[in-house]
């Protein structure tokens, strides 16, 4: 083996310094902590070292197999948004300290925890609430996170979520709940998509934990009778978890408005890239009260001071939950999270600012009417499926046009268009339905393409 | 010799980087902003006019959210003020964080997941246009398989709890398959294992029986013996442990556990000490899953995102998550055509910039270069504890039956405690006025007392780890003859001593700067 760059001790000379201060000949001697008989002595089928410039070219070339978003104009959303984002953010979070730093104390990596403090502030005013948890994988795993949380706090085992769910989210969901808790799902009204109120009240029971919404719904559409729902699940001294995408919170009520008691979101839309869905960010905020944070198994920050006047520090709180001290009597996994990504959140966020968020959620749905509008004018479609509100994603039936939305979507491929995400496997009910998305990033003209093509592609 | 020390003293004498960077929303002022929003098209506005009214006004949001309002340089200058104020392995000498394999995260990489080709692709786009994406995703699936013995990946898992949650979830499954869950629902655990092997079966819904090590470090079998019933559903454990001591009894385990009818999952975010040396499948292992921020090079990121995909025995790759990457001889594509699959542990398909990164690592290593990532990075550690054990107030327990550790080891400073007064905590505050990372503890329960842990992966200098045992000599010098220092430590870092009293009070916490104004403004 030559030295390796990444290698420092490799130079043989050390390595035969460091051995003889060990007063053993050869590393080799150094494994036979390993018992004999089960070391692998074949050696590896792999490639042998590489230089840089061979990686790169390797791995560039393989990468420049994908069409990318400045390629193709995509129309996809569905739990992983293509949004602008600022150059700012891609400075901060490839600054190497915040890139390489892991689990070192406040006195090292103070900026660390400030920077994170201060994601979890913003978040709080978004959606309103005192406490948010560290930042965990994604939104369905957050949203599991929340349903466990409910499970203990209420000591019950149910839990209702709407049927217009994704079902990749509900996969996680009850991955994550685990024998806590069971969710059933609610039915909706086919004409408007929003929570078909007489089943919630059929379901609902002296053992369910929780009544968990999102909005927007995966549909795209609105769910407006939030303060209803809430107050339908408070009565029967269940929960009400909310699911939100945060860019919408520029003009949506905060979902402790109308009675949330855990809320829970996908980050991803703050400033991350979507990176093939590999880049995402789940937050969640609850009530600030004892019974709510010692039932999550998340790790939690609070802001303190030090010994001298005017210093601002961290502190870890109620540390015996996490599994770290509990091990398996805690209440959720925890560990690596996705912290760098709350650190661009937290940039997005404070570059965005109020105003920001306001009109940035504005131009979004203002897309994504022209985009409806447009798509409606042609013959066959029905969109959006729903008689409510959207913000940045909605329903396209093909039912009348007597094509699959496969075929629409191969045949749209050669516009470079890529159209919504398939959804008539996941809810066949719907027929031939596909989830649309638009975003600040579609231009009219990227709107109008869409549409031209469709048309081409329906004749 | 004394030449060097002071040498050594200077390059540590070390000041941190302390702004008294206020938070963010001390710097705010009314009006200010740092972005703007890209407006709507003219025709596309007066086309859709006035959507929010579409809105129902009880859902409608009434007053702005209370986010800072700066403009972009001084967001620029905040955040690198406190990134500056942040210790990473590009700072400088983070040996003492053992478990955490603290390694060198390539430039390159970096480069390499930056790029737009990556970047701005959506997981849900056309198979045909992400050809790319799922050939790296694909080739280090099997790369993994060759480096554990293991016959199939799944890279979907985020980071080692949430593989270890999987690996639970899929023996769970295993035994609801073959109509067993009902009876086998115990999962036997060691209490060195790092501590997502006893938190991930529970939340699985599993009970979680945990073994102690006997006065050898490591349980005796008997004690598994005893564990083991017509319960038992597997074994989940991480060999090598964190104390560096490899578990010789882990063919025996295996073969006990096997014949009891469980499976057994072995947790290897240790494994930089034995890529290449050792692969778990061959060893019988069903299950188990890698750290790539750990061994395989992908940067910690502050804490995440991290990935750890799991790896499984063919007889259990039906139950892996979906979709899985598949290739038919000419494209790649997403495979859901698993009927018993264990669905979704997350969303989509994992942390892809981190797969692409440990891919790119894996190539720059080659076979060659894995050998010698584990022989120097268990060189290394070894050299480190015969300079440790030197240290006065030192000790290594269980040494006299593992004297020789892995990547990493686990020492006590009890003794140094009871002579002084300074035990790990003190350590950890002061280390940290060299310029040096503080050290890892270790995870509960305090079965070492007074515990530090420290690993010297590969990619540090010998120069790196004689500092760091000059550091840890220097500080036990300070206890024994002037313990002040080091209680009232640190004195060269950004901040001073921390008030740890919210941790506890309800009344004093503040997670958001909102409840900090609301019970101290």
């Amino acid at each position: 083996m030559p030295v390796h760059p990444y290698i420092p001790n490799s130079v043989p000379e050390i390595k035969k310094e460091m051995l003889r201060a060990l007063g053993v000949k050869d590393a080799e001697e150094l494994f036979t902590v390993i018992p004999e008989e089960i070391k692998f002595r074949k050696g590896l089928n792999l490639p042998s070292s590489a230089s840089e410039y061979e990686v790169r070219r390797h791995v560039e070339q393989i990468l420049s197999k994908n069409r990318n978003s400045g390629e193709i104009v995509s129309f996809l959303g569905g739990g992983c948004w293509s949004h602008y984002v600022p150059a700012v953010c891609d400075e901060i979070n490839s600054r190497s300290e915040f890139l390489t730093a892991y689990t070192g104390d406040v006195y090292s990596d103070l900026g660390r925890y400030q920077a994170l403090f201060e994601f979890q502030s913003m978040i709080g005013e978004l959606v309103e609430m005192d406490a948010v948890t560290f930042p965990t994988y994604d939104w369905p795993t957050a949203a599991g996170d929340a349903l466990r949380m409910a499970a203990l706090i209420t000591g019950r085992h149910e839990v209702l979520v709407p049927k217009t769910i994704s079902p990749d989210r509900l996969s996680v969901m009850g991955n994550f709940c685990g024998n806590l808790a069971k969710i059933k799902q609610v039915e909706y009204d086919r004409q408007n998509g929003r929570m078909n109120l007489e089943d919630l009240k059929s379901k609902l029971s002296t053992d369910t934990a929780a009544v968990y919404i999102e909005n927007p719904s995966y549909l795209g559409f609105i769910e407006t009778q939030c303060r209803e729902i809430g107050e339908i699940a408070h009565e029967k001294g269940a929960l009400l978890l909310v699911g939100v995408e945060p860019l919408s919170l520029g003009i949506l009520a905060p979902p402790s408005e109308y009675g949330a008691d855990i809320v829970c979101g996908e980050g991803q839309p703050l400033g991350v890239h979507m990176s093939y869905g590999g880049a995402s960010l789940g937050f969640l905020a609850c009530r600030d009260e004892e019974r709510y944070l010692s039932t999550t198994g998340h790790r939690l920050i609070s802001i303190t001071r030090t010994k001298r006047e005017g210093e601002w520090g961290f502190t870890y709180v109620l540390p015996e939950r996490s599994m770290y001290a509990a091990r398996d009597k805690s209440a959720s996994i925890t560990g690596t999270g996705t912290i760098l990504w709350a650190i661009t959140g937290a940039v997005y966020l404070s570059l965005l600012g109020p105003k920001g968020i306001q009109e940035l959620a504005e131009t979004i749905m203002k897309n994504s009417y022209y985009a409806i509008k447009r798509l409606s004018e042609i013959n066959g479609v029905s969109v959006p499926l729903f008689d409510s509100p959207h913000f940045e994603e909605f329903t396209v039936n093909f039912d009348k046009t007597r094509k699959t939305v496969r075929e629409v979507n191969e045949a749209l491929m050669k516009f470079r268009v890529q159209g919504g995400k398939d959804i008539s496997s996941e809810f066949p009910e719907l027929g031939n339905t596909a989830l649309y998305c638009t975003t600040e990033l579609h231009t009219r003209e990227d709107i109008d393409k869409l549409a031209s093509a469709l048309e081409e592609v329906l004749k | 010799m004394q030449e060097t020390v002071k040498g050594v003293e200077r390059e540590l004498a070390y000041t941190a980087v302390a702004w008294n960077e206020p938070i963010i929303y001390q710097l705010s002022k009314p009006g200010r902003r740092g972005s703007m929003a890209p407006r709507p098209d003219k025709k596309v506005e007066a086309m859709v006019g006035d959507v929010l009214s579409k809105i129902p006004e009880e859902i409608r949001r009434k007053r702005l959210p209370n986010l800072p309002e700066l403009s972009e340089p001084e967001v620029v200058r905040h955040y690198i003020r406190l990134s500056q104020q942040t210790y990473g392995v590009d700072s400088g000498i983070s040996v003492g964080v053992g478990t955490c394999t603290m390694k060198y995260s390539p430039k390159v990489n970096e480069a390499l997941v930056r790029s737009p080709k990556l970047t701005d692709i959506h997981p849900l786009q056309h198979e045909e246009t992400v050809q790319g994406a799922l050939e790296i995703m694909y080739r280090l699936g099997k790369w993994l398989c060759e480096i554990s013995g293991m016959d199939e990946f799944s890279l979907q898992p985020r980071a080692g709890a949430h593989a270890v949650l999987t690996n639970a979830q899929i023996i769970r499954k295993y035994h609801e398959l073959n109509g067993e869950l009902d009876q086998r629902n115990e999962i036997i655990t060691t209490v060195l294992s790092h501590p997502c092997n006893g938190a991930g079966p529970a939340v699985a819904g599993f009970k979680v029986i945990t073994l102690y090590p006997d006065e050898t470090g490591i349980p005796n079998l008997d004690a598994l013996k005893a564990a083991v019933s017509k319960h038992t559903a597997g074994l989940m454990i991480t060999d090598p442990y964190d104390t560096g001591v490899f578990d010789r009894n882990i063919v025996e385990y295996i073969r006990i556990i096997h014949e009891a009818g469980g499976l057994v999952a072995i947790d290897q975010a240790n494994a930089n000490s034995i890529l290449g040396r050792l692969r778990i499948g061959d060893v019988g292992a069903d299950l188990c899953h890698f750290n790539l921020h750990k061994s395989f090079s992908t940067p910690h990121a502050s804490s995440g995102p991290g990935s750890a995909p799991i790896g499984v025995k063919k007889e259990l790759s039906k139950f892996l998550p979906v979709p899985v990457v598949a290739y038919d001889g000419t494209k790649y594509y997403l495979d859901y055509d698993r009927p018993h699959t264990i669905g979704k542990t997350a969303g989509f398909y994992g942390v892809i910039p981190n797969i692409v990164r440990a891919y790119a690592w894996i190539m720059s290593m080659g076979a060659d270069g894995l050998m010698e990532t584990s022989e120097v990075a268990v060189m290394n550690n070894n050299y480190l504890i015969q300079k440790l054990l030197k240290v006065r107030g030192v000790s290594l327990p269980w040494s006299e039956s593992h004297p020789r550790r892995l990547q990493e080891a686990r020492f006590s400073l009890q003794r140094m405690k009871e002579e002084t007064g300074i035990g790990v905590d003190g350590l950890n505050r002061r280390i940290v006025d060299f310029g040096i990372q503080r050290c890892f503890p270790a995870h509960e329960p305090p079965i070492v007392p007074e515990p530090f842990t420290p690993e010297p992966p590969e990619s540090n200098s010998k120069e790196d780890i004689d500092k760091f045992a000059w550091a840890i000599q220097r500080i036990s010098d300070e206890a024994y003859s002037n313990p002040q220092i080091v209680q009232e430590a640190p004195h060269n870092c950004a901040i001073a001593k921390v008030d740890y009293s919210p941790s506890k009070d309800p009344k004093k916490w503040a997670l958001t700067w909102r409840a900090y104004l609301k019970k101290h403004g």
